[in-house]
């Protein structure tokens, strides 16, 4: 059991390397949504008493959401906007890479620190949450693009619910349904204004965005 | 130390020609042709032990030591190279570190060997070999340090004596970690697919197959023998990871660890057939990408 | 004082004397005939050091730990000497370098003769002695005045071809920044001696509150010495503009006596807080990546040596900051192998790096050029010069069997050890592993570029074309340090137990006894058979090779290049070309300027590339600073009236106040 779980999450630090290494947008759409995919495994296997429905159903349903929903919306998104194929770094993949490390080793380091109520499902449990939120903390403040953002977003969504997984015991359905909610409307409004940005400027490059500043430049 | 690490050495100089053998059965396997022969290095090696020499004027006699440095140094790292659960025939405390560092005395010495002949082709390609192992060489010892760790051992036959079935359920993600990263490392230290193709000599791929571009004869033979003992070696890193645990039996072990070696020139053989070389700039970001699965795998050591 | 103690000192004192004698008998001498000034100077710094090595080698094998103070009249001063296993340690290398780099010394100013050549002896024969007397003074103030000497020799020899702009800019970079290391050495003193009322090294066993800032103090005055980033920035003008004996020696020993300086604070000082062993172990690390990488950048080979240095002082301090982080934590073994493995290096360094001096002075001496592009194809024209350079370049890549490996080993087994452990060690270990992995890769990249492109393949110019190897008394001393590189390599575990006592001075006593914490286990039989067996293996192979080739048909012809009949050298891979990948890697790091003018047209006629690597800590940091801090002292230029009468004016009125400040109620 503390195998598949270990897994699961190593598997989730990897793709956030990647993430983190990749310079094709459609490769990181690609790997977000296979997080998602394996992050709806999580909530069942975190679960002492082995299967629960409620458990099932908030994997099933985070699964169906992130796996499948957000990557075709963010597919469409990028074919309508004819974006270049390419993602475009403010910091370069082999740096971000080994700041992935870096941080990586932070997230360890502050896990086993902090001091949880419940004992995790796995100790890697509260390092890989960690680290997953950094990493799409990270995304969204190094990379240009507007979809690039959208992408941490759903990252750093998908580490809150790794963190949230500690909670899986006492967690009440409704919260995590709600953390869900709060991210459906954030990719509905990204999505606008990447679509508005795209008509506005005809590009998604959200550095432009700088253009709107008033004052000297 | 018993029979079967004695033998361990003399097997690998033997079998090692064997493994290009298989790769290239595999790789015409896929792609639905006939392939050479599997004997095809042995058949090399006798043709070119036997061939006058060529020389270009602009060389000295480091072109002609190159070689031969870089077999003897892979010979010298046999003695320190456990296959399995088969003890080498020498283990000290850092005998880890002495085998990284026979492999980048031998690197030097192909290097300058290639940058004796004045050709700019071998110097473009003697660049590239340089500038990868500055990748690769902290990502081997990051891998190695994590196993050194998990074994709680110092030296490479007690590191690889002590894993088995048991430490695969034990310790899974660890494992399969350094085995995607060792893995890499392996392909890319030796020239293979997805860094450079050992298949062409031109532009597309120049690094190692363009460094030994101007040698003939016996230093050629030296050079294919050479590059299958090290297929042999960084094989047998990867390859001692695998699950069967000690037997008992040591020229059982033996012959598992041998196995386990062909398993290895098919997989690479697959993995040569299933994907594309990356373009020369995205290679220091693979072999980053080995040196952060290996120190991933070292930090699931500190839980 | 026991017999063989009085026998000792008076080796060393009597070197000394002798050094300090024959350099300013060279001097006078030297109107007259250059002939007999180069004996007298040169002969005498070969004898001095030939006696002062017995003696440190004796002091050493005896573990000999006495002080002699000799009467000296000096306010807080006393003419304390005193040999230990860690001075005598020191010792060994800096008598051994300077006696080899004095042979060679006497070949390569044989074109100068038409100067006085006791110039050169006269500095060089008082640095070898205020050298001795620094790694013996047992007196703060004793010890300052021959820092201050050995500065000042340096300083002088630095200067030497003083018809060079570049030559005089060179040296006042290193003037300034050897006194601004000395400041904060005083500090030191005068802090030391406050808390204890004496300035005798053995009166400061027991030191007040502030150990943190006491070795802060001399990690920045010995770490400017030493050539530490980012404080190293003498180097790279220094060691290319002396000549090419002094840069060996300068490069080889004198920089040691700032790690000298600070492993005996550290042993004076006893302990000292956690973050001083992390501060070194940090700064180890950048010096070490940094150095390296600058190296590779460099197209003037001795500029090229000179960044490595730093990078070697890197690894040094590596070693040392594993040995404190081993001693902090509470850990006696990984002390002793970071410990062993930094002094190990310190050798070492002064053997390979020693010697790739020398070989650059060759090269200069028979090329008279310093630049790596105007080189190449050397080996065939300077067989023995190319040979040594060889060996120097695959020991300080710390590649075995050389002795480079053998001090790496030891620092990599430390760390292994600390990855074993638990927790905050284990950061060090990985950190120290990571390091010392990615420098070896760098260092591979940068000495087979430096060997590669001067030695090997086809001549670049008319000048490497003409070269020719150079005479016995270059060739003899190169030769040596080549063979001392291979020996040392190979019976490293002698080695080691040889300055096991110099070891155990900083990592407790307790080591020795403690069986797992010794480092003599760490050299076992199997590693020397390993090393003996690739060197065996080797020499079959040539064999089998001859064997092979015997009674074929053997021919020459031109390289290989893709059917192209008539290669030219310009076709060549350049030096810049072949760092190019690592370079543009760590552009950012680097920040070179380029200047590329691309190929034009269709029939492109011209075409240029070329790339200059300025120091980062002197553009960035330095410059800046000192631009400002002149800015801001520019406004009492009035002060500077230029008139005798108001410095005079000024004296008075500083004594005025001192004298006022004294009486006050």
């Amino acid at each position: 059991m503390n195998n598949a779980i270990d897994s699961i999450l190593i598997f989730l630090v990897l793709t956030d390397l990647i993430l983190l290494g990749s310079s094709r947008l459609k490769n990181a759409i690609r790997f977000v949504a296979l997080q998602g995919l394996a992050l709806g495994l999580l909530p069942m296997l975190a679960h002492s008493q082995g299967v629960v429905w409620h458990a099932v159903l908030l994997g099933a349903g985070s699964a169906l959401l992130k796996g499948f929903v957000f990557p075709s919306l963010m597919n469409r998104a990028l074919r309508e906007t004819n974006a270049n194929r390419e993602i475009e770094p403010f910091v370069g993949y082999i740096s971000s890479l080994l700041i992935g490390v870096g941080v990586l080793a932070l997230s360890f380091w502050s896990g086993a620190r902090l001091s949880l109520p419940w004992e995790a499902a796995s100790l890697l449990l509260v390092p890989a949450g960690l680290f997953t939120v950094w990493t799409g903390l990270f995304l969204i403040v190094a990379r240009r693009k507007a979809i690039t953002q959208v992408l941490g977003y759903i990252a750093m969504e998908n580490g809150i619910f790794t963190l949230g997984m500690v909670l899986v015991e006492a967690m009440p359905l409704l919260v995590e349904l709600g953390v869900l909610l709060d991210i459906f409307v954030a990719v509905f409004v990204m999505g606008i204004i990447v679509f508005h940005i795209n008509r506005e400027f005809d590009h998604i490059d959200s550095d432009q965005l700088a253009a709107l500043k008033e004052g000297p430049p | 130390m018993n029979t079967a690490s004695m033998l361990h050495p003399l097997l690998a100089l033997l079998l090692a020609p064997l493994l290009p053998g298989v790769i290239n059965r595999t790789k015409a396997f896929f792609a639905g042709r006939r392939g050479p022969p599997l004997l095809q290095t042995y058949f090399d090696l006798w043709k070119l032990f036997r061939k006058g020499a060529v020389y270009s004027r602009t060389t000295t006699w480091i072109f002609r030591a190159g070689p031969i440095v870089n077999f003897a140094c892979l010979l010298a790292a046999l003695m320190v190279l456990p296959l399995g659960r088969v003890a080498a025939p020498l283990s000290f405390a850092g005998d880890l570190v002495l085998l990284a560092y026979l492999l980048g005395l031998g690197r030097f010495f192909t290097v300058a060997a290639a940058l004796d002949t004045g050709s700019s082709f071998e110097g473009m390609g003697a660049s590239r070999e340089v500038q990868f192992a500055v990748f690769a060489e902290p990502a081997l010892l990051v891998g190695l340090a994590a196993l050194a760790r998990h074994a709680q051992a110092l030296s490479l036959t007690p590191i690889y004596a002590g894993l088995s079935s048991a430490s695969w359920s034990v310790s899974f993600p660890m494992l399969a970690l350094l085995g995607m990263g060792l893995f890499i490392l392996f392909l890319s230290e030796n020239c293979r697919i997805p860094v450079d193709d050992p298949n062409t000599h031109l532009e597309l791929t120049m690094i190692h197959e363009v460094m030994v571009l101007d040698h003939g004869s016996v230093d050629f033979g030296f050079v294919q023998w050479g590059s299958s003992l090290k297929l042999w070696i960084l094989g047998a890193l990867w390859t001692g990871l695998m699950p069967p645990g000690a037997t008992g039996r040591p020229l059982l072990d033996l012959a598992a660890g041998v196995a386990w070696m062909l398993v290895l020139a098919v997989a690479t053989g697959i993995a040569e057939s299933i994907m594309a070389r990356v373009r020369l700039l995205r290679v220091p970001q693979l072999l980053v990408g080995a040196g952060v699965l290996c120190a991933l795998g070292l930090l699931l050591t500190f839980r | 004082m026991p017999m063989e103690g009085i026998y000792l000192f008076a080796l060393l004192c009597g070197a000394m004397v002798l050094l300090a004698g024959t350099g300013i008998g060279a001097l006078l001498v030297g109107r007259w005939s250059a002939r007999w000034a180069v004996a007298l100077g040169g002969g005498g710094a070969v004898a001095a050091c030939l006696a002062g090595l017995a003696a440190a080698i004796a002091a050493l094998a005896l573990r000999f730990q006495k002080t002699a103070v000799l009467p000296w009249n000096i306010p807080h001063g006393s003419f304390a000497l005193g040999v230990d296993p860690l001075s005598a340690f020191f010792l060994v290398p800096m008598f051994l370098l300077s006696g080899l780099a004095a042979v060679y010394g006497i070949g390569y100013f044989r074109p100068w003769r038409g100067r006085n050549p006791g110039r050169f002896w006269l500095s060089y024969n008082l640095l070898v002695a205020s050298m001795a007397l620094v790694l013996t003074a047992r007196n703060g103030m004793l010890f300052l005045v021959a820092w201050e000497a050995m500065s000042l020799a340096s300083f002088f020899l630095v200067v030497f071809d003083d018809e060079a702009a570049a030559t005089r800019e060179a040296g006042w970079i290193y003037l300034v920044a050897t006194h601004i290391g000395t400041a904060f050495l005083l500090a030191l003193f005068i802090l030391l001696g406050c808390a204890n009322g004496s300035q005798d090294f053995a009166a400061f066993a027991a030191p007040g509150g502030a150990t943190g800032l006491m070795f802060l103090l001399a990690l920045v005055g010995f770490g400017t010495k030493a050539g530490l980033f980012p404080l190293h920035v003498w180097l790279p003008e220094a060691h290319p503009a002396a000549p090419s004996p002094v840069s060996a020696v300068m490069s080889g020993v004198m920089i040691k006596t700032g790690i000298y300086g600070i492993v005996r604070t550290l042993e004076i000082l006893g302990s000292v807080p956690g973050w001083c062993a992390w501060l070194v172990l940090g700064i180890g690390t950048v010096s070490g990546v940094l150095g390296v990488l600058f190296a590779l950048a460099q197209h003037d080979l001795k500029r090229l040596l000179a960044y490595s240095s730093v990078e070697n002082i890197g690894i040094i301090a590596m070693g040392l900051g594993l040995g404190m982080l081993g001693l902090h934590y509470g850990s006696p073994g990984i002390a002793a192998l970071g410990f062993a493995g930094g002094l190990l290096h310190v050798l070492n360094h002064a053997m390979f790096k020693g010697l790739l001096f020398l070989g650059a002075g060759a090269v200069v001496h028979a090329t008279g050029t310093r630049g790596i592009e105007a080189l190449g194809g050397l080996l065939k024209r300077m067989p023995w010069t190319g040979a040594a350079f060889l060996a120097g370049s695959v020991a300080i890549c710390g590649l075995p069997p050389f002795n480079g490996f053998a001090g790496e080993f030891l620092i990599y087994a430390g760390s292994f050890k600390a990855i074993l452990g638990a927790g905050a060690l284990a950061l060090g270990g990985v950190t120290v592993l990571v390091a010392l992995a990615l420098i070896g890769g760098l260092a591979t990249a940068c000495f087979t570029r430096a060997f590669g492109i001067v030695f090997l393949g086809e001549s670049r110019s008319p000048v490497a074309k003409a070269a020719h190897e150079v005479d016995a008394t270059m060739r003899g001393p190169m030769l040596i340090l080549a063979v001392l590189c291979l020996v040392i390599g190979l019976a490293a575990g002698t080695v080691v137990r040889f300055m096991e006592p110099a070891v155990g001075m900083l990592s407790g006593s307790s080591v020795a006894e403690g069986g797992g914490g010794s480092v003599q286990w760490i050299f076992p039989m199997a590693l020397s058979s390993v090393l003996l067996l690739l060197i065996m293996a080797a020499g079959a192979l040539v064999f089998f090779r001859r064997s092979c080739l015997a009674g074929r048909p053997m021919r020459e012809t031109v390289t290989w290049d893709c059917g192209y009949a008539a290669p030219a050298a310009s076709m060549q891979y350049t030096a810049t070309g072949f760092a190019q990948p690592l370079t543009n890697a760590a552009a950012r790091i680097l920040r070179s300027r380029v200047e590329f003018h691309p190929p034009k047209g269709i029939f492109p006629s011209t075409a240029s590339f070329h790339a200059e690597t300025p120091d980062i800590a002197r553009e960035s940091l330095f410059d800046p600073m000192f631009r400002k801090t002149a800015a801001w002292l520019g406004r009492l230029y009035w002060l500077q009236q230029g008139r005798v009468h108001f410095y005079i004016l000024y004296i008075v009125v500083a004594l005025m106040v001192l004298l006022g400040w004294a009486l006050r109620p």
